[in-house]
């Protein structure tokens, strides 16, 4: 008897005549459905979302629309169209033809940064899965699920990667990517970050804006990589990572915008009273920000570093865009760091510049970041107000790198520790706040309605009205 | 005191250090239960270049663990057994700090890692000759030298959380060898399979707890909750089955008083001269000048001014001075000085209470600081002149030596220098392959340890010491200072790394031990590494790990 495969698993990497990779899907999609059904967004099994389902690269089929029950979903696996006669990008093999294979010498490096990746996919769904309870519209409500099963796709596209290229370990390492699981005490996901349950949607935005956004750059950094495999599987997926920003980026815009409106209608930016009309003070906001841009940083890495340094030199893994850079080897470049100089000063430190990729990807990422702030800035500066949100310093609150554990200030200025311990309540958001942010809280499910505390989007999901039923619940 | 008359040398380092200056270890002492917990602070290293990341340790690291094994022996001797793990969340230790290695000279390289060894082999042998147990408890990543220390313990615990691995990624990651006992460790003592560990030292990314435990890398995995308890548990059983006195009270260590000066290392019964010209260093070691105590509760209350304690920490504070601050002073001539019966009474009171807890550990130091000679990559002449004692324990340093030079006087009967062997020559004090140094002398000849063993208390001019093979050459006193000065500049003349590597292969005739393979084939192996331009070369592993550049390596297997 023969399987569609084509129908079950959707993909353009020939899975119907490849029998190794189906006997290995075969025995893991099982797991993974279980996984979902246990780890996911449990309680909605049974509501049928408006999703949006990949089942080719192109234009046309990258992005179908319908309404689906969520363990139905079609998790394909899709890299994107190969790229003819490509060659490395950079790192020492410069030019050269890129790998269709892994090369032996690499196969560690490799396994271990897919297996990191990999990681965070699941452990996202993990971490968001009770907040389909206290969604503000449905609206939302399907755009966290679609962020869910894209998420849970990408999973899919690592574990592809694993089962295809890396043989018995390979496979060993995709059964342990659904054995561990977010905030287990005893079988923690692999990044601390990605242990803390996101427990509101102010941090749901937070973490699709920020810490979706290491990973976009993170991706966009393999999608350089000269094992070509691993590089069109991540153009594919920054496709629907662009998604993910967009939650976090429009999330924040309607909450913002929603907080203005209430200062207008109250004439007032007294914090207090903008939470007696149920909506969220800007300089709560600016807490959160705080929090979640700090904390994200991290995942970086440090920066100066070996294995990044390796990673380029390999040509494992290069930097974002790596073809706006002149220099494709950096062989003989220095970077300059700004480095604790340990009596509560900064000096400058020169190092490698391969050693220092993580924060050349890391200064990308903030100027990626940035941009958001400006668009939300825009927001508050038309409503005639003064306030502007900022971002913190990278120094700022790091326990990564040369700054993790320095007691610094918002602006990155090192400050002596007990200042530092008096001043960091009112820096990141404080109990009372996360209270408050708490009982804001309900889940609001008549379509086209918006909790009190958030604006309406501008528009619709594929030109849907706002009232339309994103997802009707079972 | 500690005083270091000007000029010191720059770069002058000293093994000095106490708890309360601990920078990179912990000690927390509960009982029958010590833990050493590693917490190292990435910004204290003992050289500048280098931050000590992840746990990683340098000489500075080892330092404090070997003084810390030494407080755990002699201040808290109720101990019955250590827990060594890490103060770090999800790292255990990631072994030597490779950028130290990759900047550091050859001869820096070959003593850290020698010094290293030997507090590792201190280990095993507190365990093997007085019962202290060791416990690695692997919370974290655990990398090459990490793991080495786990391996030296006598039972490795491993968390399960699905992440953590131990690993030895020497080989593929920087072109050199788990050289601090990994490889021997793993199939002698572990009894890995030999191509189980094959894969295991070629896979930079190591293996998690489950498989860990199959190979028999680990003894005990438990997850991250039950950890905890584990480790709690299987120190207790090993405390509870410990023959270690439990009402020990311990004796304070105090710092050790030395001087240093242009001339050498001066302490109350040891000093060190040098002669910088001559490029050898004299070490005497002096007889104890009044009495000591007899019975265990005098010995107790002497504490570290008890003479065979004292001699131990300043003997082994002299030897690990030279070795790592004057590599130049090639030839190191060994010498007694004092009344031989005094040392013979000391002997008599270290055997007649051996069982004796503080007796036990101060025969302990002696025996690890002698095993310390046995492999120094010295020369080691003992020089048996005038006022000389070389008796029982004093004529180890000479059993040790590559040569003994002995006076002999045929014209002067009563002042003619003698030499004699007592029980404490019998297998007190094994060299590093497990025997007594009068055996490994003899290993050929039979009759001749039949007759020495059955002449104990003899005392031995030089024309009989050299009749019973027990020294090498016994000038007269017309010949002895030609002799001595021939001798001297002869092997100043040789190449030093001929007679590192010919004397190291002549001090072990006979059967191996796992720490003669640790020093006589890992180490020489590493040691052949560290020199070839694929490990130390410009291009390289280890000295391009970490940059992002590829080493390049020469081919040819040589």
């Amino acid at each position: 008897m023969s399987i569609d495969y084509g129908e079950r698993i959707p993909n353009n990497v020939e899975l119907g005549s490849n029998r190794t990779l189906q006997r290995a899907l075969e025995q893991w999609q099982p797991a993974f459905l279980s996984w979902w059904k246990e780890m996911g967004p449990t309680d909605f099994n049974a509501a049928d979302v408006y999703l949006r389902t990949a089942i080719s690269v192109d234009s046309k089929g990258w992005a179908n629309y319908g309404h689906v029950r969520m363990p139905d979903y079609r998790w394909g696996i899709f890299l994107a169209e190969p790229e003819h006669d490509r060659r490395a990008g950079f790192g020492d093999d410069f030019g050269n033809p890129v790998w269709q294979q892994v090369p032996g010498e690499h196969r560690s490096t490799l396994r271990r940064l897919i297996v990191t990746q990999g990681d965070t996919e699941p452990a996202s769904v993990e971490q968001q899965r009770l907040l389909g309870h206290t969604a503000p519209s449905l609206y939302d409500l399907r755009n966290l699920f679609q962020v869910n099963v894209e998420e849970g796709r990408h999973l899919w596209a690592m574990v592809y990667l694993l089962h295809a290229y890396f043989g018995r370990d390979g496979r060993e390492e995709a059964e342990e990517l659904l054995e561990r699981h977010s905030g287990d005490p005893d079988k923690p996901r692999i990044l601390t970050t990605f242990n803390e349950p996101i427990g509101d949607w102010l941090s749901f935005f937070m973490f699709t804006f920020f810490t979706d956004r290491d990973g976009k750059f993170q991706l966009k950094s393999f999608a350089e990589s000269s094992f070509d495999p691993l590089a069109r599987t991540c153009r594919f997926m920054l496709t629907e990572e662009a998604h993910h920003m967009f939650v976090g980026d429009t999330g924040i815009s309607r909450v913002t915008k929603r907080t203005l409106e209430v200062m207008r209608e109250l004439g007032t930016d007294e914090p207090g009273a903008i939470r007696r009309a149920g909506a969220i003070d800007l300089p709560t906001i600016q807490r959160y920000l705080n929090f979640w841009f700090s904390s994200s940083l991290d995942l970086f890495g440090s920066e100066a570093s070996s294995n990044a340094a390796a990673y380029f030199a390999q040509g494992v893994k290069g930097r974002p865009d790596e073809k706006k850079y002149d220099d494709h080897v950096a062989r003989d470049t220095t970077f300059e760091l700004d480095v604790p100089d340990g009596a509560g000063g900064v000096r400058i430190e020169s190092v490698p510049l391969r050693n220092a990729m993580n924060e050349v990807v890391r200064n990308s990422y903030v100027e990626d970041c940035l941009r958001g702030l400006a668009r939300w800035n825009r927001l508050i500066e038309a409503a005639g107000h003064a306030f502007r949100f900022a971002l913190p310093s990278t120094r700022f609150r790091r326990t990564v790198g040369n700054w993790a554990g320095v007691a610094t200030d918002l602006q990155g200025r090192p400050i002596p520790q007990a200042e530092y311990d008096a001043s960091i309540v009112s820096w990141l958001p404080s109990t009372d706040d996360r209270a408050f942010i708490a009982s804001l809280m309900h889940r609001v499910i008549e379509p086209g309605k918006m909790a009190a505390w958030i604006a309406p989007p501008e528009k619709g999901i594929k030109d849907r009205p706002l009232d339309y039923e994103y997802v009707r619940l079972a | 005191m500690v005083t270091i008359d000007p000029p010191a040398e720059p770069g002058l380092v000293t093994f000095d250090t106490a708890p309360e200056s601990y920078r990179h270890w912990k000690l927390r002492v509960d009982g029958r239960v010590a833990t050493l917990a590693l917490d190292v602070d990435e910004d204290a290293g003992i050289r500048p270049g280098y931050k000590l990341k992840l746990n990683s340790y340098d000489l500075g690291v080892d330092i404090e663990l070997h003084d810390a094994l030494n407080r755990i022996r002699f201040e808290h001797p109720q101990v019955a057994c250590v827990v060594v793990t890490s103060a770090k969340d999800r790292s255990f230790c990631a072994g030597a700090n490779i950028y130290m290695l990759g900047t550091s000279s050859h001869h820096w390289k070959v003593n850290f890692c020698k010094f290293t060894n030997e507090t590792r082999n201190g280990m095993e042998d507190s365990s093997r000759n007085d019962g202290l147990r060791f416990v690695a408890a692997v919370n974290g990543a655990c990398a090459g030298g990490g793991y080495e220390i786990a391996l030296a313990c006598d039972e490795i615990l491993m968390v399960d959380d699905r992440s953590t691995v131990v690993s030895l990624p020497e080989v593929p990651l920087l072109g050199v060898l788990p050289g601090t006992g990994g490889l021997t460790r793993v199939i002698d003592k572990r009894q890995v399979r030999r191509d189980v560990a094959d894969l295991f030292c070629t896979n930079a990314d190591g293996v998690r707890a489950e498989r860990a435990k199959d190979w028999k890398l680990v003894d005990a995995i438990a997850t991250p909750s039950e950890f905890t308890a584990l480790v709690r548990d299987r120190a207790a059983a090993h405390a509870a089955s410990s023959t270690r006195d439990a009402d020990a009270l311990g004796i304070a260590l105090r710092p050790l008083e030395r001087t240093i000066d242009a001339a050498g290392y001066h302490y109350a019964h040891v000093d060190v001269a040098f002669d910088r010209a001559a490029r050898n260093a004299t070490l005497t070691v002096r007889a104890p000048g009044e009495p000591q105590p007899e019975d265990v509760d005098a010995i107790v209350a002497a504490g570290d001014a008890w003479w065979p304690l004292a001699l131990a920490r300043e003997l082994d504070d002299a030897i690990l001075m030279l070795r790592t601050n004057q590599p130049e002073l090639g030839l190191w001539l060994l010498r007694t000085a004092g009344d031989t019966d005094a040392v013979l009474a000391v002997d008599r009171t270290l055997l007649a209470h051996r069982d004796h807890w503080l007796v036990a550990e101060t025969i302990g130091l002696l025996r690890r600081t002698l095993a310390r000679l046995d492999v120094t990559s010295r020369s080691l002449y003992a020089i048996v002149d005038g006022g000389s004692c070389f008796a029982g324990t004093l004529l180890e340093l000479a059993l040790a030596a590559d040569r003994t030079y002995m006076l002999a006087l045929p014209d002067d009967g009563d002042g003619a220098p003698t030499i004699a062997l007592n029980e404490a020559n019998l297998g007190l004090y094994p060299a590093v392959n497990g025997r007594s140094r009068l055996a490994v002398r003899f290993d050929g000849d039979p009759a001749l340890l039949a007759a020495a063993t059955a002449s104990l208390g003899r005392r031995y001019d030089a024309q009989a010491a050299l009749h019973a093979g027990l020294v090498t050459v016994a000038p007269d006193d017309l010949d002895w200072d030609d002799e001595i000065r021939l001798a001297l500049e002869e092997r100043a003349a040789l190449s030093p790394d001929a007679l590192s590597a010919m004397e190291a292969n002549l001090r072990f005739p006979g059967a191996e031990t796992p720490e003669t393979k640790i020093f006589g084939r890992l180490s020489a192996w590493q040691n052949w590494v560290f020199y070839r331009p694929n490990s130390t070369g410009e291009r390289g592993a280890l000295k391009l790990f970490g940059s992002g550049t590829k080493p390049q390596f020469d081919q040819e297997r040589v």
